[in-house]
This record gives C-alpha cells, structure tokens and sequence, in this order.
C-alpha cells in the first residue's frame, strides 16, 4: 500500500496486490447457510410427523453443536467461527438421524462428540477427516444402543401420535421380510429417525443446494445410483427375497445421507475420478451391511469407512497435467 | 433447457446466461464479465505531451538506447535496439525532444530504464498511399525483417517478439497460423472492438503472418460473447478457403494460449513444449493489425488499442493510445477516477493484471488494458482453512491440483511442490477466483515458481 494522493485523481490511496483483482461473491458462510436452508424441508416434516419433540431433539442439538464450537475455540484461543454455520449443520444433522424419542442427554452428549471431537479435536473445520454428525451418530449407537432402535410411528393424515414403538422400513425388510410401499417412504409416512422418513423433502432441498452449485452432482447421483445397481442385481435374482432398487433409495437414511453427508466437502474427495470411486463404493457397502451385516442400516458406517479413504483417494486419483502423458499433439 | 442446473455450474462458477455447445477446453471457469465498453468505438486519445518509454517492454533483452539527451526524434523513429535474437527494438511514439534516459517505473512492477521524450505537438500522417500488398507477393524474410524493426511483440500482454514467433526453427512446419480474438479477461474490450472496427486489417494481418511461416491454414477464435466481432471477421474473411472463424463458449482462460489450440484445434501442447511443436503459432489480433500497418504503412509499434474501464472509472473507453502515455493522462481522459477512497489500478484485466503503485507508469505495448477498481472488490486479507470443496480442482485449467499446490507454497515445500506439477501452472488464477475460503493459492503457487526456480539455478551453478 502506499500513499498516493498527489496524483490528483481524485484518489487515496492505490492499493497494490498480486492478481486475480476479482474474485467470485461465494464464500464458506455462504455455502454453509444454504445448506441449512435446504435442511428446512426435511426439518419441518420431521416435526409434522413426529411432533414437538422432533423439534426440541433439533434445537438441543442445534445448541449443543453450536456451544461446542465455540468453547472449544475460547479454550484454543482461535477465531471463533460459530456463525460460519459448519457447527449449525453437524447439529442438525446429528438432529435428523435420530430416533424421535431419544433421550435429551443423549442428544446433548452426541452433540459435544460430533463437533467437539469429530471436528475440533482434527483442527476445526476442513481438517476433520470424517463426517462429525455421523461420528456423532456412531457414537451414540455404541453408548445408547437400544434407544437408538427404537423408533416410533409417525403422525399420519388419519391418525395422531400414538407412540407405540414400531419397527422401521429396513428392520421390517431385515427381520421380516416386509417391505414398504414405495410411495409411504417417499412421502414419509414410515417410522425411522426424524429426518431418514421423508424422501421428497429431502429431495427439494437437495435440488435447491444443487440449483445454488453448492453440491456435486456425481456425489448424490453416483451414491443412490451405485446402491440401486448393487440392490437391483439381488432384486432381479429373487424379488421376493432382496427389496427393490427403489425401496433401497427410498428407505433409511440414505437420501438424506446422499444429498447432506455423502456431499460434505470436507470428507468428500476432491477429483472427479475420486469422487465417483468414493460414492460408488460408499453404495456398495451400504447395501452391503443392509442386506448381510448384523444392522438393518448401512448408510452410516459405509460413509465413514469411506471418509478414512479420502486422503488415499485424492493422492491416487490425481488428474493428468494438461498435456501430460500421451501426446495428443498434430505435429 | 431447465434440467441444465442439475449437472452444470459450481462453487464460485456460475454459468448463467451462457449458451453452450461451442467449441472449449476443458475445466476452466466463468466469472462476471463486465464489458462495459464492448459497444464504445475506439476514439484517438489526445497527443501526450510527455511520454516515458521503457528500453524493454518485450520478453527478451532489453534495448540499448540509440540516442542521448537533448536528441531530436521523429515520431516513428526507432530509438533503442539490441542485437540479441530474442529482443525488440523500440520507437518514439511522438515527435520531440529525448529529456532524459533515466530508471523509470514500469508497469510490469519493476523499474527500469526509459527514454522520456518531450513532444513538440507535430504529427505524422501514416495514412496509406495506396491499396494493401497482396501478402502472398512478399517473401518470408522480408516479412519478418519488417516486423522486427516496427519493434512489435505479442499485444495480448506477454510481449514475446512476434518476429521470433514466426522464425520457427529448422524442420519445424507451422500448419495453422491462429488468431486469438477470445478476450476472456473481464473488462477488456480493446480486440473486442479492433476485430468490430478493423476486421480487414486482422484478416490482411493474419494472411501475412501464413505467409511468413509458410502455413497453409488460418484460424481465428472469438468467443461467442462477441456477435458483432464474428459477423465482422466472417465478412472480411469472405469466401477464402484457407481462413475459417471459429466459436469458442465464452470462458476464462479461453484465450490463454494451450487452451486456444486444445479448444480450437483439438491439439495438446505437451508439458514444458510450445505451440510450434503442435505445428502451430498463436498470435493475438491487435498483433494482426500491427503487422498490416508495419508492412503496409512502414509504422512501427507506437501506439495500441487500450481498454479503460473497472467500476472506478467515470466513462469506460476504447482508447489508441501512444505508447508512452503515462496511465494518470490516459484515465484523465476517462473522466478520472471515481469517488474517493482505495482504488487498484491494473496494467491488464482483473485476472491477471498487475496492481500499480503510481499513475505515473507508462502505457507499453503490452498494454491491452487499464482496468480500476474500487478496493471494496479487493482481497480481504483473512482466509480461512480450506474445506476441500474441490472448486480449484474443477476450475483448473491445467488440470492441477491447486488447494495442494498453494498449501506447499505457503509452506515452502518446493519437492512436494514439483512432483505435483506445481510448475506447470500457467498462473491464470481460477483457483483464487472460485475459492470460497478465499484462500490465495495462485499467489502461494507463484512464489513456489519462483523459489522451485532460484534451487534449480542454484543447483545448476553448484554443478557446474
């Protein structure tokens, strides 16, 4: 900087600095806040359908989430980023896998772990190698095993509350061998976790961030396009034994964990090539654990097994140099 | 098409309003444009009264003056030369008296030594005599002798001696002689409005540099922003077989030059090759007209098409301006700049533009632009960690990996720096544009080039 105000331009000051001059308006709180906006369907029909107490589960852990950021930062002595909206998201997100009637403390403590540490304890934000609201959820599944499955009916058209607990889309499938209707998971009327009932709510925000430009397309299409082919082969082998490709996407957690977790940037990799490797696969493993593993949900453990491989993705899947390699040249 | 949103755009690369399905590269980004001045014809800006001109405003060695103060020169006179190969003699570009030979800022950010001259208000008339030559009558040599002594070097702003660029070496064979008409920098409009106004000059400019490498093919490249540019060249191109236009999507860096020949010709220019070794020369097309004009008029480089605009300038202009005018004279004539408070001022566009320190700097050859811009667009000095949003990886058009790149340069890391490719970096700054952390990669990546560089010099001198 220097001052230059005897060129009597009408100036102050010219301000020197290494190009680009321009740089685009997107920035990270940006991102973040419309992420939370796209939350706001999903968020809203969890509460429809399951009450008030859908809503105080969201907001305890929205608080839990957001005090954690901050006071791991205080300590630290870092910059507090609270209102980046990073922490807001985790706390939802953590919200919306829950079961409608977990406990308080529960939720509280899931809270503290996901960002306290499944993100601060790496370095904050973009340093955290997995997904802190799944770790959050993994978690939770090992400290609250019980009430982790236990879920509720939810609110229909017809009838209220009731809160009998029922078994879940998947379990009925795992257990029983019954699956549901394509339209009632698609609607949400199924019981589950707050936000694992709706697909459609889930879907208009998805499509929302994607209209923004804040979500790859490879990352949810490449997901829920890997479980329907990996479910789809089963399927056309015995329909009556495996559920169509289209109860898989539709049921559990794995639209919303498509558009909201598989497309965590931070835990995401970076290349094309990377990225198709990680949802691709990320699929498989969750149909994987559906139909085989000892759990009725995969969605979970598949994102974050592959979210330890990101790091070894990005380094093995590195684009070719413009004009690298092969030569493609004329002369 | 509605469902276009769901499978284009990104972080920080919006395409809105682009139609696509012209011919591109691939990756790359799409910021705002700004052509303010796109419909401004270019006006004569007035006689600069004093003009400083650099000794070295090309890639190469620098002039040696040829005259010494207190010198009568005519407009037009060459005044500083140099025997090298790789160099570019330089002109008065008014009539006067030489007041000094003295170290004068340059607008690259460097200083340097610069005749200034004090003009005498006389003009000469460079009008044609007659009708253009026919460019096929002219010999290779005599071309290429012509454009070196009217000292004229790439005006796209890197300044490489045009006549070196068509004296390919021995059993090398140019095939396609391309014009890059793109203008991907926001804000400029200079070739915008000389391939509108003088597209026969382009055309003759074009025909002449086939001529002198002896290609049979000529290409020029306009993105598809530029309607009237591409009706204006497809008409002076008439029916020739030899010359085609060609429609490239609008995108930054379309113009940077491997990315014209992958997005025009469909060839790649190897790691660390030129584009000769494609069979191809990529000239700019204000270089075109500088061509038509030295071998037609016997003018040398003196004065160029300058774009005046940025959101500080009061009335954004197509100026032809002598080189040598200083920047503060030139946006006088601009309505100066607006409001009061920080501004940037660019020789160039915003993207790759380089920040003056003083308006005392002179336009040069390679000055297609002065963009200002108020410092409310300016870097905010926090950046924040980054989220691996994979923005610079898509944007890049080199196919790089730049959130890496710039965290090694920050950390002066040069090994990990160069087995990651790091010095294939062409520098455009999509990187830093789309980056929503606001991190300055490109920044970081070029003091890992310039570091990368002073180990391996040391190196060689250690060997030696």
């Amino acid at each position: 900087m220097q001052t230059d105000s005897a060129q009597g331009l009408g100036t102050d000051r010219l301000i020197v600095a290494s190009s680009p001059h321009l740089l685009t308006t997107d920035n990270i709180p940006r991102i973040m806040h419309s992420v939370i906006t796209a939350l706001i369907p999903a968020m809203a029909v969890s509460v429809y359908f399951f009450g008030l107490r859908a809503l105080l589960l969201l907001v305890v852990c929205l608080g839990a989430s957001l005090l954690t950021e901050w006071g791991f930062q205080r300590i630290r002595s870092k910059p507090i980023t609270v209102y980046d909206g990073s922490a807001a998201i985790t706390g939802i997100l953590l919200g919306l896998t829950l079961p409608p009637g977990f406990s308080i403390f529960g939720a509280i403590l899931g809270s503290v772990f996901a960002v306290g540490i499944g993100k601060q304890l790496f370095g904050g934000l973009g340093f955290n190698i997995f997904n802190p609201a799944l770790l959050g959820r993994a978690f939770l599944m090992a400290t609250y095993p019980v009430m982790m499955t236990t879920w509720e009916t939810p609110r229909t058209f017809t009838k209220a509350v009731d809160a009998v607990s029922a078994a879940t889309p998947l379990a009925l499938m795992k257990f029983e061998h019954k699956f549901a209707p394509a339209m009632d998971l698609f609607v949400g009327n199924v019981s589950g976790s707050l936000g694992e009932t709706s697909a459609i709510a889930i879907i208009i925000g998805g499509l929302y961030l994607r209209y923004k430009g804040y979500v790859n397309w490879k990352l949810p299409l490449g997901y829920l396009g890997s479980m329907a082919v990996f479910s789809g082969i089963f399927w056309l082998i015995d329909p009556v034994k495996y559920p169509s490709p289209l109860f898989h996407i539709l049921a559990g957690g794995a639209m919303l964990a498509a558009w909201f977790m598989v497309t965590d940037m931070v835990t995401s990799p970076v290349t094309a090539l990377g990225q198709w490797i990680f949802v691709i696969s990320a699929g498989i493993i969750a149909v994987v654990i559906r139909l085989w593993g000892g759990l009725p949900e995969g969605v979970m453990y598949s994102i974050l097994l592959m979210n330890a491989l990101v790091p070894l993705i990005n380094k093995y899947t590195r684009p070719t140099v413009f004009g690298a390699g092969r030569n493609q040249g004329g002369a | 098409m509605p469902w276009r949103f769901l499978f284009v755009g990104g972080i920080g690369n919006h395409k809105k309003g682009i139609s696509m399905g012209h011919k591109t590269f691939a990756k790359g980004i799409h910021p705002e444009y700004h052509k303010d001045a796109a419909s401004s014809r270019i006006e004569k800006a007035a006689l600069p009264k004093t003009v400083i001109i650099p000794l070295s405003q090309h890639a190469g060695a620098p002039c040696a003056p040829l005259v010494k103060k207190g010198d009568v020169v005519v407009e037009g006179q060459k005044i500083g030369d140099a025997s090298a190969f790789v160099s570019s003699p330089v002109h008065a570009s008014i009539s006067g008296k030489v007041k000094d030979i003295e170290l004068a800022e340059h607008p690259a950010g460097v200083r340097g030594m610069a005749i200034i001259i004090e003009g005498d208000g006389v003009v000469k008339d460079w009008t044609a005599k007659g009708a253009p030559v026919d460019p096929s009558t002219l010999a290779p040599e005599a071309i290429r002798e012509v454009i070196r002594e009217a000292g004229i070097v790439g005006m796209g702003g890197a300044g490489f001696p045009t006549s070196v660029k068509l004296a390919p070496p021995k059993g090398r064979a140019i095939d396609t002689v391309l014009l890059n008409g793109c203008e991907c920098e926001p804000y400029l409009t200079a070739d915008h409005r000389i391939m509108v106004e003088q597209a026969e000059k382009v055309v003759w400019g074009l025909r002449c540099i086939m001529k002198a490498v002896g290609a049979g093919a000529g290409l020029i490249g306009i993105e598809e922003n530029k309607p009237d540019a591409i009706e204006a060249i497809k008409k002076a191109v008439g029916s020739a077989m030899n010359i085609k236009t060609v429609i490239l999507e609008a995108k930054y860096p379309q113009g940077a030059e491997k990315m014209l020949i992958k997005a025009a010709l469909n060839r790649k220019v190897p790691v660390g090759k030129l584009p000769l070794d494609v069979g191809v020369v990529v000239n700019n097309v204000g270089t075109a007209v500088a061509v038509f004009e030295a071998v037609n008029l016997g003018k040398p480089l003196i004065e160029r098409v300058v774009t005046i605009s940025g959101e500080a300038v009061r009335e954004p202009k197509n100026l032809m301006v002598r080189v040598g005018a200083t920047f503060e004279d030139v946006l006088a004539q601009c309505g100066s700049i607006k409001g009061n408070g920080d501004v940037r001022v660019l020789n160039g566009g915003p993207m790759m533009g380089i920040a003056q320190s003083t308006l005392t700097v002179p336009v040069i050859k390679g000055t297609s632009g002065i963009t200002a811009l108020p410092v409310k667009d300016a870097r905010p000095l926090k950046y924040s960690p980054c989220i691996k949003c994979a923005a610079c990886v898509e944007g890049c058009p080199m196919s790089l990996m730049p959130y890496r790149l710039g965290e090694y340069g920050r950390a002066m890391r040069v090994d990990d720096f160069n087995s990651w490719a790091g010095m294939s970096c062409i520098e455009c700054g999509c990187c830093s544009y789309v980056c929503p952390a606001k991190r300055p990669l490109v920044q970081w990546i070029r003091i890992a080039k310039l570091k990368g560089r002073q180990q391996a010099a040391k190196a060689a001198a250690a060997s030696k």
